[in-house]
């Protein structure tokens, strides 16, 4: 098990929309990069998990190889600005992936 | 034209930039300039509110350097989402603002003020002829919602600003507006690749963002070929590289291989980014795949209420422990004693050190040994909503739980009033997509001939 934290080299959320939350995981390096992708070691299970969130709540999972990163997009639990929301940028949604642990 | 230089001052007019960077940009004999004014991401109130999340100082600082160089230079200027939501009134300030500035400094040149704030009985014809539909998990849009809006802005492509540029407008300033708009229709009106025209404005639109270090507040510089694009930044303290451009590229979008834009979408699938030098990237590969059916962006927002505020913490383990119960019984008692209030008003509270940040999604649960809160009131008009949050603040000041052995009062407040109106609030009810016919006709242009300290006349 290796923490996620200790290899990527960012790890940030920000809106994309106000109706949408977006995750980018930037790697320290291309062989640690190649490794997560070829597990498929970001994955909706994990997701899923982490944000306590169902299937349908996840827009996409994106290996992109010119940025050594991985993106998810979920949708708000509401949208930026609403009553009860909490985080008008989303910029501060990506804790939990600061405790992940990936099998690598 | 084999090439065209376009310069990003800054990634929001306003953010200011290094004097520096933007003469080493001037130096490069840039083609064009071009500034992003204005994001959705500071929230619904700005476009309800009719104000900008920018200060008008900060706007007009700015302006003056991109006004002066570009008449000097005698290159067009490009200013999109004027006033930061895009709507008539947030455009009209930032008119005033150039305005003033061509006075005070005596400069003349060709305006064109584009209006992107969309007639609401235009809309409803869309929806009744069904050419409208919901992004993300919205419901379709309906005649209420629209009726209901405060303000509805459409974002505008590339069209309406190569059509002002054609007409021989050195000074664009636009409401709403694509991002990489304002810097792809310069390249693209001189017949430049539209996929890789935008790809460059994506980058460009959060300047010197897409550098390592990034910063908002510094410029980059962009080159375009027939072939693909080089950008570099004008500071010698930053660097672009492929790692840092790539990663901009998926910047704020939900997906790094599409992004959607007026018209259609860019395709990132195919993109190629290279070093050239250790500071400059140069970036190959992006297409466009134009959508059958051309569909705007669309934004509206409704007003909600008045909102009071009011902060305290909490020190006391037992309180904290208590916390949720306690909340839901501060609430059922200001049901209690306000019962002609019923549905009338929102009350609920923010508690920092539980799950102030991530609400709905907070996968922790331990406890914070000091909490704050943030008890917030919504209601129709001021009146109610401080009534409320008065009678909630001293509720929960005093309120009794399990374990209380400080019997003096449960809160600390920092600030006496202890009770702050913040003012109206906002959601964002219309986030859909519109299909038009004519993407250029749709945006009215007014053409004014700016004559520096002799005024300026639409012409």
């Amino acid at each position: 098990m290796v923490k996620l934290i200790d290899i990527a080299k960012v790890i940030r959320s920000k809106n994309s929309g106000p109706f949408e939350l977006t995750f980018d995981i930037i790697f320290k390096d291309k062989e640690i990069y190649e490794k997560v992708k070829g597990k498929k070691a970001i994955n909706s299970e994990l997701i899923k998990r982490l944000y306590k969130i169902s299937e349908d709540k996840i827009i996409g999972i994106y290996y992109f190889d010119p940025a050594l990163a991985v993106k998810f997009t979920i949708v708000r639990p509401l949208p930026a600005g609403h009553l009860g929301e909490t985080d008008i940028y989303g910029a501060q949604q990506h804790a939990p992936l600061l405790n992940a642990e990936l099998e690598l | 034209m084999e090439k065209v230089k376009i310069l990003s001052p800054t990634a929001i007019l306003g953010y200011g930039f290094p004097v520096k960077s933007f003469e080493a940009g001037l130096e490069k004999k840039p083609d064009v300039i071009a500034v992003d004014a204005g994001s959705v991401d500071p929230g619904p109130y700005y476009l309800g509110a009719g104000k900008s999340f920018t200060q008008r100082a900060a706007v007009k600082r700015d302006l003056y350097y991109m006004l002066k160089a570009c008449v000097e230079l005698n290159i067009p200027l490009l200013i999109g989402t004027a006033g930061g939501a895009g709507g008539r009134v947030h455009l009209m300030e930032v008119v005033e603002i150039i305005k003033e500035l061509a006075f005070e400094n005596d400069l003349s040149f060709k305006m064109a003020v584009i209006d992107t704030e969309i007639d609401k009985e235009w809309l409803k014809d869309k929806v009744r002829q069904r050419k409208t539909k919901p992004l993300g998990n919205l419901p379709d849009l309906t005649i209420e919602e629209i009726e209901e809006a405060v303000r509805i802005v459409a974002q505008a492509g590339m069209e309406p600003f190569i059509k002002a540029l054609k007409a021989g407008a050195q000074v664009i300033v636009a409401g709403r507006a694509f991002d990489p708009a304002v810097f792809a229709a310069y390249p693209v009106a001189h017949g430049f690749d539209v996929g890789l025209s935008l790809h460059l404005g994506k980058i460009l639109e959060c300047a010197a963002i897409a550098t390592e270090p990034g910063s908002g507040s510094d410029c980059l510089m962009g080159e375009l070929d027939r072939e693909g694009f080089v950008v570099y930044p004008l500071n010698p303290e930053r660097r672009a590289t492929p790692l840092s451009v790539s990663a901009h590229s998926l910047y704020e979008k939900t997906s790094p291989f599409e992004l959607h834009g007026p018209g259609g979408k860019l395709d990132l699938s195919q993109v190629n980014f290279q070093a050239v030098d250790d500071r400059t990237v140069r970036v190959t590969g992006t297409k466009f795949i134009k959508t059958p059916n051309y569909y705007l962006k669309i934004e509206g927002v409704k007003r909600v209420g008045f909102r009071a505020i009011s902060i305290a913490g909490s020190r006391d383990p037992k309180f904290i422990e208590n916390f949720q119960s306690i909340a839901s019984g501060v609430k059922k008692r200001v049901e209690d004693n306000f019962p002609e209030l019923a549905g009338k008003y929102y009350l609920n509270f923010i508690a920092y050190g539980i799950n102030g940040v991530m609400g709905a999604l907070e996968p922790e649960n331990k406890l914070s040994h000091e909490i704050g809160i943030v008890m917030d009131v919504v209601a129709e008009d001021k009146n109610t909503a401080e009534q409320i949050l008065s009678f909630t603040r001293s509720t929960m000041l005093h309120f009794g739980f399990p374990g209380r052995i400080s019997t003096a009062g449960n809160l600390a407040f920092s600030f006496s009033p202890s009770d702050i109106p913040v003012g109206d609030v906002y959601n964002f009810s219309i986030h859909h997509l519109v299909e038009v016919e004519d993407p250029e006709k749709l945006f009215p242009i007014e053409h004014i001939e700016i004559g520096g300290r002799g005024g300026g006349k639409t012409y």
